[in-house]
């Protein structure tokens, strides 16, 4: 082997490339997305064991599992939110591949998640970041760091009487990376792309709205984002191919030059 | 006097616990007459039908006509101890490690004279109140205790041999964040048990009365969902052999039949947590209990779960629900029958609509959770297998014992 693929696995075996798993293991105590009782729930990460070298399979281990598509680490398609219904290409396993591997800006919001857990990531915010950095290229992914997933699980969900209080982007942020950046899509550390108490917003859940309304995708509960770069990194994550699927937990995992 | 029962010592941990055994425990078919009504803590004695005479033990014909319709008659449980003695030895291994055992010969007011089980405060000659209750082996025998309750009465050391009391035992309640299992928790505390461990599913999520619960005495706090079999097994590991009485409390209530849901999730999580919620505790915490039936003082004892009426027949406005709640008593008939041989006895409490909020528009009478918590402790130091909560729950009995083909029709209108 030889050319630019084989200078990537040598840059990986040496390590000047390093390997970073964004991704939480699927476990049944994780904390799964809460709906209104009214609606129909997300089905939480189970494990059933089949065998363990025993008498339903003397020399073999293995399991059952089952789950929502939207448990753990995970994957939006467009096809998941209603304006992103009609659009061609828009389930998990009609999605174009290449878009599985793309770069990531990763826009670290920490200090205003932990100063505020209703902290809303605005345009000034992200004009900011782009004085420091550059323009956020098209098709790239953007990362919101919050830190959320160092938080235990009752502050990662932080549900209160009036519901979740989590950061999230604005309508106004949202629209600008859709439109003005062209992204690839928008990925963040708490359960949702949205902000706990999206559905308060104009339009409600703006995230799913206009990233899905667009064509774009979501990657929400990610972890490790402390150890990206603003820029340069770049994300492989591909969804199961499940038939018409919404979403998929996967394997999310950075490339990051040292 | 009985001398009040003080809390167990600590177990030496190099002895080898004691396999439960079963008092005889074969009976005639005319015979469970009585354990029928031992079941539901009723009294009456085998009677003919035709004339009405009563007689014991239970016959195939009535001694006095001929008669074959023989059944259940209602008639006072006072009687006079007659004559007592203690049995030293015991062919029965049951009676032999229990040695000595009080026995007496009781004439009831009614007419008959029945051997029964004595209460260690009554005197002979003296008035005595009868009842049938369910012995280690699940079939009824008849159990002495004096007309006027004597100090500490629950504490006697034969009829804490037929009862489940909670006193110095050690409890589980599978679901600590709904009001019920809050009131359970609470109901158990204050009737003597020595710990309460609560499972609470989903600890990141806030429940109301969380500060309340973990305020009320002896209550332990554990991680437990029981549609988690990795959750239930842990559980198990870490306190399986220190649970004495299983009180499932496991609610899932959704309105909805067959024709008016979309899909099968609804009906998945209603039998997750219902039917295979049991199962998961059952293989988890099961066969320790069995094992543990004859464990002293806190011997493990008793399995409660709590049903819905329409378990026994569907309200089709509540179908699923119904149906879930019909599966998971299907299962915990099973589970009688295959702890009973451990000295361990299963109870169904069954109840009507509740003060829960998915009953919200139903009109009253609604049964209070403080009812049900009180059901489960009265079964318990009762010693009986089935109670039902409730003026609804108790017209919903009588109308199926009545005519069940008349109950489906009017609970489907």
């Amino acid at each position: 082997m030889s050319g630019q693929l084989a200078e990537l696995v040598a840059s990986i075996a040496t390590g000047s490339v390093r390997v970073v798993d964004l991704t939480f293991t699927l476990s049944p105590e994780f904390p799964a997305l809460v709906l209104p009782v009214e609606f129909g729930q997300c089905q939480p990460f189970r494990i059933e064991e089949v065998s363990r070298y025993d008498p339903r399979g003397p020399a073999w281990y293995w399991n059952n599992i089952s789950m929502s598509e939207h448990c753990g680490t995970h994957y939006d398609a467009p096809i998941h939110w209603v304006t992103g219904r009609d659009l061609p290409h828009n389930s998990v396993d009609t999605v174009p591949v290449e878009s599985f591997i793309a770069p990531a800006c990763v826009i670290d919001c920490a200090a205003d998640a932990a100063a505020d857990a209703d902290f809303v990531l605005k345009v000034e915010h992200i004009t900011a970041w782009e004085a420091q950095h550059g323009r956020i290229p098209a098709k790239s992914w953007v990362l919101l760091r919050t830190d959320w997933s160092k938080r235990d699980y009752a502050g990662y969900a932080n549900l209160r009487e009036d519901g979740a209080h989590t950061p999230g982007p604005s309508p106004e942020a949202m629209r600008f990376l859709v439109d003005e950046r062209g992204i690839l899509g928008f990925g963040v550390e708490t359960i949702g792309t949205d902000a706990g108490q999206a559905h308060h917003f104009a339009p409600p859940y703006p995230a799913h709205h206009f990233l899905h309304g667009a064509g774009r995708y979501g990657l929400q509960c990610l972890c490790n984002l402390d150890q990206l770069p603003p820029k340069g990194a770049v994300i492989f994550g591909a969804p199961l191919k499940i038939k018409q699927g919404s979403g998929s937990p996967l394997r999310v995992l950075a490339l990051v030059e040292r | 006097m009985v001398e009040p029962l003080l809390p167990p010592k600590r177990k030496n941990p190099l002895k080898r616990t004691r396999l439960p055994v079963s008092p005889p425990d074969i009976r005639s078919r005319q015979s469970h007459l009585l354990t029928a009504a031992a079941a539901e803590g009723r009294f009456g004695m085998p009677g003919c039908l035709e004339c009405g005479a009563v007689h014991y033990p239970a016959r195939d014909a009535c001694p006095n006509c001929l008669s074959s319709r023989i059944g259940l008659i209602a008639c006072s449980d006072r009687g006079t101890l007659a004559e007592a003695t203690a049995v030293e030895v015991s062919n029965n291994v049951y009676f032999r490690e229990r040695s000595p055992w009080r026995v007496g010969l009781v004439t009831l007011d009614a007419g008959p004279g029945v051997v029964a089980h004595l209460h260690a405060d009554c005197v002979v000659r003296g008035r005595v109140k009868l009842a049938w209750t369910l012995d280690r082996s699940g079939n009824a025998v008849a159990f002495a205790t004096p007309e006027t309750p004597s100090a500490n009465m629950e504490d006697d050391r034969q009829i804490r041999e037929m009862t489940l009391d909670p006193k110095h035992r050690r409890v589980l309640i599978t679901d600590g964040r709904t009001a019920l299992g809050q009131a359970v928790a609470k109901a158990l505390s204050a009737a003597g048990a020595a710990i309460v461990f609560v499972g609470i599913a989903d600890p990141w999520k806030p429940f109301a009365g969380q500060d309340r619960l973990a305020a009320i005495a002896g209550v332990q706090i554990m991680p437990l969902d029981i549609t988690d079999t990795e959750s239930v097994r842990e559980l198990a590991d870490e306190i399986g052999g220190r649970v004495d009485i299983v009180v499932n409390t496991a609610e899932h209530i959704r309105p909805g039949g067959l024709l008016d849901r979309n899909g099968v999730n609804l009906a998945r999580e209603e039998l997750d947590s219902g039917y295979l919620g049991l199962l998961r505790l059952a293989q988890a915490f099961g066969p320790a209990m069995k094992f543990r039936g004859a464990d002293g003082v806190n011997s493990a004892c008793a399995w409660v779960n709590v049903f819905s009426i329409y378990a026994q027949m569907p309200w089709p406005a509540y179908g699923a629900y119904s149906a879930a709640q019909a599966a998971m008593l299907g299962a915990s008939m099973s589970l009688r029958g295959e702890l009973r041989s451990g000295g361990v006895r299963v109870v169904h409490i069954f109840t009507g609509p509740t003060e829960d909020e998915w009953f919200q528009p139903l009109p009253p009478p609604k049964v209070a959770h403080g009812q049900i918590a009180n059901a489960v402790v009265d079964a318990l130091r009762r010693g009986i297998e089935e109670a039902w909560v409730g003026d609804v729950a108790q017209d919903f009995r009588e109308r199926l014992q009545q005519n069940a083909k008349a109950l489906e029709r009017e609970v489907g209108q």
